[in-house]
């Protein structure tokens, strides 16, 4: 029954996982709504370059997405490898 | 001696969940509604002849603004004086998972039902002549606005009334308060959101009446992809609460269903917030551009698409949790 070093560092590392997923969820998820918010102002003003601006949208969202999968991969770390 | 702490455990679990549950539970309504009253002096000021029509349209949107901190009231109450019949540690756990859940699901959709109000009330002073479409299209959006917390107010009380007598205390009580914590924060990004796109159709609509068949429609796709987030928060709870743990002495296995509920509790945040923001975008311009419609709509979806991917990784990450570590 006795709790070793060893359990409480695992255990620590499931609830980091769980916190560093979730908070790091914020960020993107609101900024790659601004974006596409934006993008739709810019084709309701101008039409004619949906294609260009679906376009800016996509690759800003994915730059923005980069912290998103940051939080994943350090998610996924605490969970198998340490 | 062990049933007495186990009475005391669970007297204070339900007066402090009761405390969270009504104090986090006030936040939301009590902003909506004052937002909703801001804009509303506003149209008075710009159209004082119908300050009655504003009047009355104040005071229906802020009483859907204000249903949400009547279920986290309901919870409260319930919590201060129901029969909690046989005590155990178990209970204290899923009361406090209970007012957790109730007090932070109300807080999106208190805020963002005062939204729509608050526009329609600005779009009353503007457009009289379309009174009963702006209320309708208000009630309408704010009435989508509440599902984030009806989820939590669901959650909330299956965890007051469940029997978890039979299972077992330590894996289990992490769960109760992670489902709880699940469902309860990831409503806060859905019901702001939904709010968000709500708001901006009513002022479409005040704007262009004739295309409220249009502005109604984009609502409420970008309503129901805002919704998202909250639907991953309550089927996490629903697993968490279901599912029977077996027994174990060790503390990751309770640390690890604790942790998926944070997970996507705090991940339904962002994208709810996000795809609201891209909703609101949408529809104010539908409002503004009818021809463009189509093209609105599908960039809309993708950007959502694309905002809602964040909340997916934190759903993975929490049934990994759940259901392999």
């Amino acid at each position: 029954m006795a709790i070793e070093g060893a359990d409480i560092v695992k255990a620590a590392a499931f609830l980091g996982a769980g916190i560093s997923m979730g908070l790091g969820a914020i960020g993107p998820g609101v900024g790659e709504g601004i974006t596409a918010a934006k993008a739709c102002e810019a084709i309701g003003k101008n039409p004619a370059e949906a294609g260009l601006l679906t376009r800016t949208m996509l690759v800003g969202q994915a730059v923005a997405e980069s912290t998103g999968i940051y939080s994943l991969v350090i998610a996924l770390l605490l969970l198998f490898v340490v | 001696m062990m049933e007495f702490d186990a009475q005391a455990w669970v007297g204070a679990a339900a007066v402090v969940g009761a405390g969270i549950a009504i104090g986090f539970g006030a936040i939301g309504a009590a902003i909506g509604e004052g937002y909703t009253a801001a804009l509303a002096n506003l149209a008075v000021s710009r159209n004082p002849k119908i300050s009655g029509d504003i009047f009355k349209n104040m005071l229906v949107g802020q009483a859907v603004a204000e249903s949400s901190s009547i279920f986290a009231l309901v919870v409260a109450i319930l919590l201060l004086f129901m029969d909690m019949g046989n005590a155990t540690m178990l209970k204290a756990a899923a009361l406090l998972g209970a007012g957790l859940c109730m007090g932070f699901g109300a807080i999106g959709s208190g805020i963002g039902s005062g939204f729509p109000a608050a526009q329609a009330c600005l779009g009353l002073s503007r457009q009289p002549a379309a009174s009963a479409r702006l209320t309708t299209n208000m009630l309408i959006g704010s009435a989508v606005c509440q599902t984030p917390a009806i989820f939590s107010l669901v959650v909330a009380f299956i965890l007051l009334f469940m029997d978890f007598s039979a299972e077992p205390f330590n894996p289990t009580w992490a769960a109760l308060i992670g489902a709880g914590l699940s469902t309860g924060l990831a409503a806060i990004g859905s019901g702001y959101g939904g709010g968000m796109a709500a708001g901006s159709s009513c002022e479409g609509v005040a704007r262009q009446p004739e295309t409220i068949g249009n502005v109604t429609t984009i609502m409420l796709v970008g309503q129901a992809v805002a919704q998202t987030p909250a639907i991953f928060g309550l089927l996490v709870s629903f697993i968490l609460i279901f599912k029977v743990f077996p027994e174990t002495a060790q503390i990751q296995t309770a640390m690890a269903l604790l942790s998926a509920g944070l997970c996507t509790g705090f991940g339904g945040i962002g994208p709810g917030l996000g795809n609201g923001m891209a909703a609101e975008g949408a529809v104010r311009w539908v409002a503004r551009n009818l021809p463009s419609a189509a093209d609105l709509m599908r960039i809309m979806l993708v950007g959502q698409a694309v905002s809602q991917s964040t909340a997916i990784y934190a759903l993975v990450v929490s049934l990994v949790l759940i259901f392999v570590v």
